[in-house]
């Protein structure tokens, strides 16, 4: 079974696995999505919230619901360099958040990056 | 979208000790409803009543809009918490047990069930496990072309790898013009399949929404706003 965190709502993890696989390739522009029983049956979870997660991608503009044949992945232009923005700004957030939570100060959190970077020899 | 099952204020007590003291819900086609709350807090009782097998001490209930009665019946599966199968019946004789009594059972589907939780039709319940009785329990309840499934703790007893089929089960029959009960303890083993939660607690329900947003809303799995609902006692 496919692991959720079930702290999160299932369809924002849903909906964010997707935009992973689209980043990362292993789902191309024009691609169908499994229909939403199938995506129900393999991921283990209620058929409705697998609807919900492809309304709200296709609220998001990541795909087109086409009437009668399912979901595409959105063919326009931009859209993966959109998608990989908006990720690396909630990693970058997140990071920012914990360090600072953790009470570094803004230099310390950036040189301790640039240490990691280089190999995370220093910290 | 229709409305499969409304109770309202169903009461139930068993002489004078109360089981259900005014339960109304409201569960829509499409939906899964995971019905909790530990033991004695009048799951069964609620599960039974709609199912037509206890008559409620007050209170009403209507399933896709037919009040509830005899007429009911033929409209409601439910799945008991514990075996009712003779024990010297095989698989197939279960299920032709089935098929005589209710005139939605789909044998096609029965036997398709069947080969999907791996279960060998000529078996006998008698040298059949704890977890392989649940399983061909649920493939009967599940074989009938009901609007309503009420499935009493099909996970007790049951091995982490037989749950998952159950789960899986659970899904396949999902249709939009039915409504499912799942009433369990084993929150965290389910929680991925309900749209609605509703947790019952002394015959009254204490907290009832949509899963998903009792997530948003908390930032907590079901399964721990279980434990904090029902963790101090």
């Amino acid at each position: 079974m496919y692991e959720f965190d079930p702290n999160i709502p299932i369809y924002l993890q849903i909906v964010n696995g997707i935009k992973r696989e689209i980043v990362s390739g292993a789902r191309q522009p024009g691609d169908r999505l499994p229909s939403v029983r199938e995506q129900a049956e393999s991921l283990a979870v209620n058929p409705n919230t697998v609807q919900r997660a492809y309304q709200e991608l296709e609220r998001e503009g990541v795909c087109d619901t086409r009437r009668g044949t399912g979901s595409y992945i959105s063919e326009r232009d931009g859209l993966i360099t959109a998608l990989r923005d908006e990720m690396a700004r909630a990693l970058r957030r997140a990071y920012a958040e914990g360090m600072r939570a953790l009470g570094f100060t803004d230099e310390e959190i950036l040189s301790a990056l640039r240490a990691e970077l280089d190999g995370g020899r220093a910290t | 979208m229709s409305v499969i099952l409304e109770t309202h204020d169903l009461r139930k007590n068993y002489f004078a000790k109360p089981a259900l003291r005014g339960v109304s819900l409201s569960l829509e086609s499409g939906r899964i409803l995971g019905l909790m709350g530990p033991n004695g807090s009048g799951k069964t009782t609620f599960l039974k009543i709609v199912a037509g097998l206890q008559k409620a001490s007050g209170g009403e209930f209507s399933v896709a809009g037919t009040p509830g009665g005899h007429r009911t019946k033929e409209l409601v599966s439910f799945l008991p918490d514990r075996n009712i199968l003779f024990p010297w019946m095989t698989c197939l004789d279960a299920i032709g047990f089935y098929a005589d009594f209710f005139g939605d059972f789909d044998r096609a589907k029965a036997l398709d069930m069947l080969s999907f939780m791996k279960l060998d039709p000529s078996e006998r319940v008698k040298t059949m496990s704890k977890g392989m009785v649940e399983k061909l329990n649920l493939t009967l309840s599940f074989s009938r072309r009901a609007r309503l499934f009420l499935l009493d703790e099909p996970l007790g007893g049951v091995d982490p790898v037989a749950r998952e089929r159950i789960v899986t089960t659970i899904i396949k029959t999902w249709t939009e013009d039915s409504a499912i009960v799942v009433s369990t303890h084993l929150v965290n083993d389910v929680e991925r399949i309900f749209n609605d939660v509703a947790m019952i607690d002394e015959g009254e329900i204490v907290l009832s929404g949509d899963a998903e947003e009792l997530r948003q809303a908390r930032g907590k799995s079901i399964d721990q706003i279980y434990l904090d609902t029902f963790g101090d006692r």
